[in-house]
């Protein structure tokens, strides 16, 4: 019985560790397929934004921890943290969308791609530059508590970025599904052409949802801070890559497919290392993907490109 | 508008080329190439290199400059970026020996920029000195490469021996970053020593992972479950922090050893109280440091505001080194390709030089016979001396 107990708790385990993992790659690659959803286009700056909101997050906890810390408890600092990083980062959103997109909306989509790269370089300069190349550690916004259950072990921090990426998700659902401006969203991810005539403006709902992408990138950000507190001006890069892979994966546009495939994502990753050697973890990881993707090109959730694209 | 600005800067461009042409034609200057990750992924490494050049720069000044052959030449440092990335060292190096005509230069750091920069400096025929590449091949077969350090198949059996006898486990695992040449070199050496020592499957758990990644929760609940009594982990200061970190919330108790690479002074920085209580090896220990070492330390730490880590000494020596070559070479024709053969030939001459870092005299490969030191982090943050171990 032990042996097999054994490895019950063992794969329960990595099922803990891949949520975790999956939840950053689900939040990430939801930025980009609210902005494919829309604007029909991939923002590639999209994993630097989320950088860029780390960053505000750390500098926003370690002002409030310098100032309040020990003065109220620490569940406040937390969603103060929450609040002001994803206010602040949703403008870096906004910013992107009227000083990098907005101006190439009429060319060639493979310009705006390239558009997005090069945001992603000037941000992770800008950090450079600022900065400087030291490394900076997020600073723990809880005491990390380690609960051993019967042979699993889980911290707060983890249960804490499982459970609020998930609230996330429901409330951005609940966003998208409830409210005049999700509904805006929603019907210009229907027809870009024909809902200008019906009195929505696109210069109002594209930055609106570059700022929701950011704002959830940037609490992405802070969780990631307290998962893996070691910050750095690229470190954005390959997280971003992943999620776009989660959000083609999903299929392009389609908010659930990108929630959904980040987590297979997460746990793809995490299972393959556990049964070949983590050596070839992304080599094998990204070659189940390919194959899926050659049985359905158009992801889990994506449509034909002449019957439009759904939110 | 727009051909104005295009016309200013192709001027202000021009007018760069030409001041650096002006200066490199006229009198003999020493150059001395600094190739160094000041940005990237170990920028305090960087930091580091750059502050001990500096360090050594002033002393050369206030001496009046550096006396060849009874006359003083002035001495100039080129500090290049390499970004932390192989190709970038390689462009650096091509640099500094085409156009700044250096006569030597010290660095890259880390092998993974060492290795590929060794070859450009060896084709060049100009003297390069690695002060803490560890892997084999940045000197192995060829000539006008150095280093100031030990390698990692000597590094590898003195850790593997220094936890047999401390802890007496027979059990080991290793984590290690598979894309870079230092933690993949000397994780295979760990393991060929503990597999020698304990037998055959000794190192229960061999896990990899590639650079940029942060989560190893996959590969450490492995490592947990294969029953491993000690976990080796060669990285670099920016992953120690996670890796530890992460092992001891998935359940790991037993004590994590790391190499020299852990040795930056952002170690315990980044890492806090999760790192006390760990050991490595490494080149030399800051804490209960005597003589020039201290000496060095102090000074260091006046300047800087902090105590250097083992970079920094080890490009000091790698400085002391270049300049007592150049000092051998008797006198500076000017002409750049032989005095960099007769830099060489000085430098490999080289017996029982006294570095801050131990005594040096270099094998026909260009690698000196020195001894390691074991580190132990205390309760109190700091790198203290816990054993050493010669060859």
């Amino acid at each position: 019985m032990e042996p097999l107990i054994e490895s019950f708790n063992y794969i329960l385990q990595n099922i803990i560790n891949a949520l975790q993992r999956g939840s950053f790659y689900a939040v990430i690659s939801i930025g980009y397929s609210m902005v494919y959803g829309v604007l029909m286009l991939f923002n590639f700056a999209h994993g630097d934004i989320f950088m860029v909101g780390t960053y505000i997050g750390f500098g926003i906890a370690t002002v409030l921890l310098a100032t309040f810390g020990g003065l109220v408890p620490p569940p406040v600092i937390f969603l103060a943290t929450v609040v002001i990083t994803m206010f602040l980062a949703s403008w870096i959103g906004v910013f992107v969308e009227v000083a990098g997109y907005r101006p190439l909306r009429q060319a060639p989509r493979a310009s705006a791609a390239i558009t997005g790269l090069m945001i992603g370089i000037i941000f992770e300069t800008t950090i450079l530059i600022m900065l400087g190349a030291k490394r900076l550690s997020f600073p723990p916004l809880m005491e990390t508590v380690n609960y051993h259950i019967g042979g699993i072990y889980i911290t707060n921090v983890k249960a804490m970025i499982i459970i609020i990426s998930l609230l996330l998700m429901l409330a951005l659902h609940a966003f998208i599904q409830k409210t005049k401006w999700g509904m805006a969203m929603r019907a210009m991810s229907y027809d870009f052409l024909a809902v200008p005539l019906m009195g929505v403006s696109i210069n109002i709902i594209a930055p609106l949802t570059f700022a929701v992408g950011a704002g959830l990138a940037a609490v992405a950000g802070i969780l990631y801070g307290q998962a893996y507190p070691i910050l750095d001006p690229y470190m954005g890069v390959l997280l971003g890559w992943k999620a776009f892979v989660a959000a083609i994966l999903g299929g392009r546009g389609s908010i659930k497919g990108a929630a959904l495939a980040g987590y297979l994502l997460g746990f793809i990753e995490i299972f393959v290392a556990t049964v070949f050697p983590s050596t070839l973890r992304d080599f094998i990881a990204y070659s189940i993907i390919l194959v899926i993707l050659t049985f359905r090109p158009r992801g889990f959730f994506g449509m034909e490109h002449s019957t439009k694209l759904r939110l | 508008m727009r051909k104005i600005a295009v016309l200013t800067v192709v001027a202000f461009c021009a007018a760069m080329m030409f001041s650096s042409l002006a200066f490199s034609a006229r009198k003999t200057i020493i150059k001395i190439g600094i190739n160094a990750p000041l940005t990237g992924d170990i920028p305090k490494v960087g930091e580091g290199s750059k502050y001990a050049a500096q360090m050594w720069l002033e002393d050369i000044e206030n001496a009046g400059g550096l006396e060849v052959g009874g006359k003083k030449y002035e001495v100039e440092l080129v500090i290049e970026d390499n970004e932390s990335k192989a190709e970038s060292a390689v462009k650096a190096n091509t640099k500094m020996i085409t156009q700044d005509d250096v006569l030597a230069i010290v660095g890259p750091q880390s092998s993974k920029q060492a290795v590929p920069a060794g070859e450009v400096a060896n084709k060049y025929k100009t003297v390069m000195i690695s002060p803490w590449s560890t892997n084999p091949s940045t000197t192995l077969d060829r000539p006008y490469v150095f280093r100031g350090c030990f390698l990692d198949p000597f590094q590898g059996p003195v850790v593997a021996n220094f936890i047999t006898e401390e802890f007496g486990f027979t059990k080991a695992a290793v984590l290690y970053d598979v894309a870079s040449d230092y933690p993949k070199g000397l994780a295979e050496v760990f393991k060929q020593a503990w597999e020698d020592k304990h037998g055959a499957g000794s190192v229960v758990a061999y896990e990899s992972f590639t650079t940029k990644d942060t989560d190893f929760s996959s590969q450490l609940t492995k490592i947990v479950k294969s029953g491993a009594e000690v976990l080796f982990t060669p990285q670099y200061y920016n992953e120690v922090p996670l890796i530890v970190s992460q092992a001891k919330n998935l359940g790991w108790t037993g004590p994590i050893v790391g190499s020299d690479s852990w040795g930056s002074a952002e170690t315990i920085e980044l890492c806090g109280e999760d790192c006390y209580g760990l050991f490595f090896s490494s080149h030399y220990a800051a804490a209960g440091a005597k003589g020039a070492t201290k000496a060095f330390i102090d000074r260091y730490e006046k300047t800087y505001g902090y105590i250097p880590d083992d970079v920094a000494a080890l490009t000091w020596d790698a400085l002391r080194l270049a300049q007592q070559a150049i000092q051998d070479a008797g006198k500076l024709t000017g002409k750049i390709e032989k005095d960099r053969e007769a830099v060489r030939d000085a430098l490999a001459q080289i017996k029982d030089f006294d570095g801050i870092t131990g005594k040096m005299t270099f094998t026909e490969e260009g690698d000196p016979i020195k001894c390691a030191v074991i580190v132990r982090i205390n309760h109190q943050g700091e790198y203290e001396f816990y054993g050493s171990s010669c060859p």
